[in-house]
């Protein structure tokens, strides 16, 4: 199953540039090993030891997942999902590993 | 109504129905209209009860210099306060704020110390606690920190709305200060232990944040995570858009930030429906949308509004 992902301008060298990108998968923890297949290392940049990493958001439909199931949250076909860096908590550069 | 003076008219908003927006006679929404106080904004509920507490408190008295942080609209709301009881008021604002803001704090008697675009509100809090610790004599509220914010709506806008609408689901605020959300929210959970309390934040394009190292992260420390059921990050492009639709289909003209808690607001009641629970959502209308006209966000296309909002505080 298809969703759109927003991918922020910091990780946009892993897409070629590119502002959104198709993934597959019915969870986000799928989308996630999705866009890795695809772009390979961008999910060692919103991973860590499994969990997003702290200073990564991401929302589905705008909610932050970390009020849902985290990466367990279902999707569905018309889902769109956003990756942003943290603001708050340091530089964003040092934050996504950059 | 009748009151003694301006000060007693703050608060008791109407809470009006949204029978266009509401996507079902089970699943409604209500606008609870804070921009009929008297500076036009939700803020005056927070301002005048910390100036209250601190005065009761003996923290500051009348002839005092009081300072704060501010993008605008808790400033103008001091200012009234301020004047009325004989307060000198300086306000630290972000530089990239609109016009319309520091002239409007210029009229109602406030000094204004400009802080740098980058960085936003976290830029204006450090500089204001700076200045703080560079002059003891002065006050600063710091409506981030200061319980009586949140105490506010705890006392006003959680029982105005739980008289209104005993049957509320869900409470829709903006996460700033966190003050009406925890307090409001507290005052709900509190008689209904099942009610969602719901954030939605701004969230602005790269320009506002800059790509520079915001040394601390800032976390209000009136925030408490436990409140919240859920938290909503919304772009200019919605606001902008839910903005326009609450005006064109309710004709209510409010202002960005009130267009991005619609969209958390319609998000919560989408999923109601789908999952076929009935629902009575209240969100707040911070503010009318006068302030922001200079901002581009009313004029044109949605997607010319998206680029006008860019690098601007719109909320």
């Amino acid at each position: 199953m298809a969703v759109e992902v927003r991918i922020p301008t910091i990780l946009r060298p892993f897409t070629g540039g590119e502002k959104a990108v198709p993934a597959d998968g019915a969870t986000l923890g799928e989308v996630v090993a999705s866009l890795d297949t695809n772009y390979p290392g961008i999910g060692e940049r919103l991973l860590e030891d499994g969990q997003l990493r702290r200073f990564v958001n991401v929302y589905v439909n705008d909610e932050d997942v970390r009020f849902l199931d985290g990466l367990a949250t279902p999707l569905k076909e018309t889902d769109s999902i956003t990756i942003l860096p943290a603001v708050a908590g340091g530089s964003i550069t040092r934050t996504l590993g950059l | 109504m009748r009151y003694d003076s301006l000060l007693q008219s703050v608060g008791n908003t109407p809470l009006v129905g949204l029978p266009r927006l509401s996507p079902s006679p089970e699943v409604r929404l209500w606008a609870k209209l804070e921009d009929r106080n008297p500076t036009g904004s939700v803020k005056d509920r927070a301002a005048l009860k910390m100036i209250e507490v601190a005065e009761r408190d003996g923290l500051i008295k009348p002839g005092d210099t009081l300072l704060e942080p501010t993008s605008g609209n808790t400033g103008i709301s001091l200012a009234m306060v301020a004047r009325q009881r004989g307060y000198r008021l300086i306000c630290v604002m972000p530089e990239n704020t609109s016009p319309e803001r520091s002239q409007v704090l210029r009229m109602w008697g406030a000094e204004i110390i400009p802080s740098p675009a980058a960085g936003g509100s976290n830029e204006a809090v450090r500089v204001a606690k700076g200045l703080a610790a560079e002059n003891p004599d002065w006050y600063m509220l710091y409506q981030y920190g200061n319980a009586a914010n949140a105490l506010a709506h705890y006392e006003g806008t959680g029982p105005e709305i739980f008289a209104d609408l005993p049957t509320v689901t869900h409470f829709v605020a903006g996460l700033g200060t966190t003050g009406t959300l925890m307090g409001a929210g507290r005052y709900l959970r509190e008689k209904n232990p099942d009610v969602q309390i719901v954030a939605a934040e701004p969230r602005y394009g790269e320009l506002v944040y800059g790509l520079r190292n915001l040394d601390e992260g800032f976390v209000p420390e009136l925030y408490d995570a436990s409140v919240l059921t859920t938290r909503f990050s919304v772009g200019p492009r919605d606001a902008v858009r839910r903005t326009r639709e609450l005006l064109d289909q309710e004709g209510i003209f409010a202002g960005i930030s009130t267009g991005a808690i619609l969209h958390a607001a319609l998000g919560m009641a989408n999923k109601a429906l789908e999952a076929g629970q009935r629902a009575d959502i209240a969100f707040i209308v911070c503010d009318g949308g006068w302030k922001y006209l200079s901002t581009g966000a009313y004029e044109g296309s949605v997607d010319e509004a998206e680029d006008a909002l860019e690098g601007q505080l719109w909320a």
